[in-house]
């Protein structure tokens, strides 16, 4: 594909894009000093607490707030009536659909309660004992009703109903009766009549995962304040403020203008902050009381009314010659949205296939409410467990077959002009690279101990760029600058601050980054989708050009030569042409100090609806090795390989193919909700939701890929979410070759394995290795 | 009624008062305006509250601020000495060792007092150390290299 004017081409000789810098923002943060969403204070603030549902499904015949208005202390309460209704209409937000009158359910409910955890009320009191008083005395009469929790069950036609009015989209002609699925999509490329026909071979099988957490460890919070004069503040970890303040704006009816929200630094979101929880609570409440209202969620409450990831079933069927070309691909998949609709099956269906270059594909999907909460994207949302069952059937196939599962997938992969099921036809794209670097890899080629397997598996996304700003300022002293507005959550200031340096061939510790509030800088959707550093780093770049045009302008007025006869280069602006050699050249720090006398201050600003964010595909390795007297599963070895397009810093890219990789370990062998019969979540604390801890994992290797993406300057393609995409692919693979027994559940933890040990052992299994 | 609590905090006495049930991690965040320690779960769980007391590592979500009294706390705050960093510190910034930096104080804190114990720990003895500070982000890599890396530091320095 030909590269765009003013792209960067890879073997330019580059002196910070492609190094290891220290991040502007460490110093705080191994200092103690950064202020994460619940480390700002205002004098005279309130405490805000939520009084959540005990029922996973019940209707609120009344709400008594009388006796906790009256407590001394108790400051403002809010319900479910203080909230303005809101039609409901799905309208796109980047990477979700967006439903106001979902999200107003999900904030605080009004006639019914749809998941254990869901908000009934709130109330901002003086102290944190006062709030919890004041909570025990609201008195909620409810009619406790019967609940679903999984999907296949939400399903069935005598399910309970969450929604009556519930009637499923997508489906010609339209059913007559309410249900819990709230849509049905279809997915369709070639013939799947003649592809399965043109098979020597056909694979089945269904899988199901369990409903996972993202997990990050600081918990929601946000501080608010309204003033007298109405105009709002709101500082609140968020992967994304703007959106934050559009959700806020609508859910209380008030100008966006009336609210500035700050982005505080964010411990952690996967997905899982870019909804609103606590922030229209908060805000209302100090609206009422006039006072600054701070709101945190116990972990408890992260777990039980927080976005989880769906639970999933996922039906494959793939078609094969005898030689392993793949000639028909079909999967059908039902995804838990929680309590209102809007999982991501429709990425989940759109993913499934991506790395395959195959004629003749379908997917379906369901969309499911059940009482759970409503599900938050968490990285790469719906593509880990479409894309867990497809790898398990690619696996099956390359070992009945007798082939490689490197060369299987060689064979098969989609690749630069493959035409996708989804739609778009791939530029330049880097899975064929990661296959050859895994195949010549050390750990590929390494031998196996006892009771150990080696799994391989692939995976997609697609990556997106939309809505950005970036202003760029040179200080009067030739420093500079530089405010963004996608929250930064994982070194996103380093690689826009390298970018700039490189641009404005200064210092990488001549820039200082920011990431500005909404009265700063225009719309910016938010860090989602693999986006920032893509997104805000072509605004970046633009921005820096920007400097460097004017800064040839204020040259060439002094010089009295025309502005095309100056150019910049190296950070330095220099006569070019007839001109060359006429007149000392000067750099930003010069051009810096003579701003003033030659037009004002030298800013560059870029807002853009950045376009040409490319998929991202990676191939994990793993080994894997099982006990098989408690079926408990150790990682030993792994490694991820993956295209990054161009790693700005390497070190970040890297920590994403880690940290991803560490959490597909955790769905792949230990994460799970776990209901009891009444609906309620009986694992809501770490103790008992076990994430991966430090004596769990190995150390993960990575090597980075570089297809570079023609549309973006420096050739970056979003990588932080394909690294969580193969990883249960990769170890169910592992653990399957192992142990000689296909697994079609996650988690597989020990109970699990050993059953199915135990199992394959009684009926006589001759592939059973242990 | 709040009780009078005197204890040692990163070196410099303080006095504080306190509620019965208020933590030590309420003490330190709410009273004494040090934000460095982070409240993840407050059931022990997470390690994002680490402090040293007494040069025990323990989560100070887990330790009522009454007991504080005559003890000896330090927190990520008492760490650097004036510009300078410790040497976890830098190599965690190095290492690019965080991510979202949440975790970061309490894993800081919890791998000096493993290295006060053991200044030459194998991989191994840093994972176990380091299993109560959960890290959602960095798959722990980049943060045993962190590690290994200061204590090799250390070890070169003493």
């Amino acid at each position: 594909m030909q590269e765009k004017v003013g792209n960067v081409p890879m073997d330019a000789d580059l002196k910070w894009v492609g190094t290891r810098q220290i991040r502007p923002d460490g110093m705080d943060k191994v200092t103690g000093k950064a202020r994460f969403g619940a480390d700002y204070n205002l004098s005279g603030q309130l405490v805000g607490s939520v009084l959540r549902a005990p029922h996973a499904h019940a209707r609120i015949k009344s709400i008594d707030i009388s006796a906790a208005e009256a407590l001394d202390g108790v400051k403002a309460i809010v319900t479910g009536t203080d909230f303005p209704e809101q039609e409901s209409k799905m309208s796109p937000a980047g990477e979700m659909m967006v439903n106001y009158n979902h999200i107003r359910t999900t904030v605080m409910a009004t006639d019914k309660v749809l998941f254990e955890g869901h908000p009934v009320a709130a109330v901002a009191a003086t102290n944190q004992t006062i709030a919890k008083k004041a909570l025990k005395l609201i008195k909620v009469e409810y009619e406790v009703l019967p609940h679903v929790i999984d999907v296949l069950e939400a399903m069935k036609p005598d399910a309970p109903v969450l929604h009556a009015d519930l009637i499923t989209a997508g489906v010609s002609p339209a059913p007559t009766k309410a249900s819990n699925v709230a849509n049905r999509i279809e997915l369709n490329k070639g013939d799947m009549e003649k592809g399965f026909a043109e098979a020597d071979q056909i694979f089945e099988r269904s899988f199901d995962t369990a409903p996972v957490h993202q997990a990050y460890i600081e918990p929601h919070a946000c501080l608010a304040v309204v003033n007298q004069d109405n105009q709002a503040e709101l500082w609140v970890s968020t992967q994304g403020h703007w959106v934050v303040r559009a959700h806020c704006a609508r859910l209380l009816g008030w100008e966006t203008s009336q609210i500035k929200v700050v982005c505080a630094e964010i411990g952690g979101g996967f997905g899982g902050k870019t909804v609103v929880y606590l922030e229209p609570l908060a805000l209302r409440l100090a609206e009422k009381s006039r006072r600054p209202v701070k709101m945190t969620m116990s972990r408890e409450e992260v777990f039980r009314a927080s976005g989880p990831a769906p639970g999933t079933h996922v039906k494959v069927k793939i078609g094969v010659k005898n030689n392993g070309k793949m000639t028909a691909c079909f999967t059908e998949m039902m995804y838990q949205a929680g309590a209102l609709p809007g999982s991501p099956v429709s990425q989940g269906c759109m993913a499934a296939y991506a790395p395959y270059d195959v004629e003749n594909v379908q997917a379906i999907g369901h969309d499911v409410v059940s009482n759970r909460p409503k599900v938050a994207a968490y990285r790469a949302p719906g593509a880990p467990m479409s894309e867990y069952a497809v790898e398990s059937v690619v696996d099956e196939i390359a070992l009945k077959l007798n082939i490689d599962p490197i060369e299987l997938r060689l064979m098969n992969a989609a690749k630069e002009g493959t035409q996708s099921a989804h739609g778009p036809k791939f530029g330049p794209i880097g899975l064929i690279e990661t296959l050859e670097a895994a195949k010549n890899s050390d750990h590929w080629k390494a031998p196996l101990g006892p009771n150990q397997g080696r799994g391989i598996a692939s995976g997609f996304w697609y990556n997106i760029g939309g809505q950005t700003t970036v202003s760029v300022v040179l200080n009067e002293d030739g420093s500079v600058n530089l405010t963004a507005g996608t929250p930064d959550i994982g070194g996103l200031r380093a690689s826009l601050a390298m970018m700039a340096a490189e641009e404005l061939g200064v210092e990488y510790n001549a820039i200082q980054p920011v990431i500005g509030d909404t009265q700063q800088l225009g719309f910016n959707f938010l860090t989602g989708g693999s986006r920032s550093c893509f997104s805000s780093g072509m605004a970046t770049v633009e921005a820096c050009r920007e400097i460097a045009q004017e800064a040839c302008k204020r040259a060439a007025l002094i010089w009295e030569i025309p502005e095309d006869a100056v150019m910049f280069e190296d950070g330095m602006v220099r006569p070019a042409g007839d001109n060359a050699g006429a007149h000392e050249p000067m750099n930003l720090r010069d051009i810096a100090a003579i701003a003033g006398k030659t037009g004002g201050p030298i800013v560059g600003n870029c807002s853009i609806n950045a376009q040409g964010a490319a998929p991202s595909l990676g191939t994990h390795l793993v080994d894997v090795e099982v006990d098989p007297e408690t079926g408990k599963v150790d990682v030993k070895r792994y490694t991820v390989i993956q295209d990054a397009g161009r790693a700005i810093h390497p070190g970040y890219v890297e920590g994403q193919f880690q940290g991803g990789a560490a959490q597909g370990i955790g769905w792949a062998l230990n994460e799970e909700y776990i209901y009891n019969d009444k609906g309620a979540l009986d694992n809501a604390s770490f103790l008992d939701y076990r994430v991966p801890v430090a004596s769990d994992l190995p150390m993960i290797d990575t090597i980075i890929v570089e297809v570079p993406n023609p549309n973006h300057p420096y050739g970056v393609r979003g990588v932080g979410e394909t690294p969580i995409v193969p990883p249960m692919g990769a170890i169910s693979n592992a653990v399957s070759r192992a142990t000689g027994v296909r697994f079609e559940s996650l988690p597989m933890s020990p109970p699990k394995i050993r059953h199915a040990i135990d199992a394959a052992r009684a009926a006589g299994s001759t592939d059973l290795k242990m | 009624m709040k009780h009078h609590v005197s204890f040692e905090l990163n070196g410099d006495p303080v006095e504080v008062l306190c509620e019965s049930e208020q933590t030590v991690l309420d003490v330190l965040r709410d009273e004494m305006q040090l934000i460095g320690t982070k409240e993840g779960c407050s059931t022990g769980d997470c390690g994002a509250c680490s402090v040293t007391v007494d040069d025990r590592l323990v989560c100070s979500c887990l330790m009522l601020g009454v007991e504080a009294n005559g003890k000896k706390i330090t927190t990520i705050e008492g760490m650097a000495e004036g510009e300078k960093l410790h040497p976890l510190q830098q190599k965690f910034l190095e290492h690019a060792a965080l991510q979202c930096g949440i975790c970061t104080p309490g894993v800081i804190v919890a791998a000096k007092s493993l290295l006060e114990r053991n200044p030459d720990p194998t991989e191994t003895e840093v994972r176990y150390w380091l299993a109560g500070n959960l890290c959602r982000c960095t798959g722990y890599d980049k943060i045993v290299r962190a590690v290994m890396d200061a204590a090799s530091e250390m070890r070169g320095a003493a």
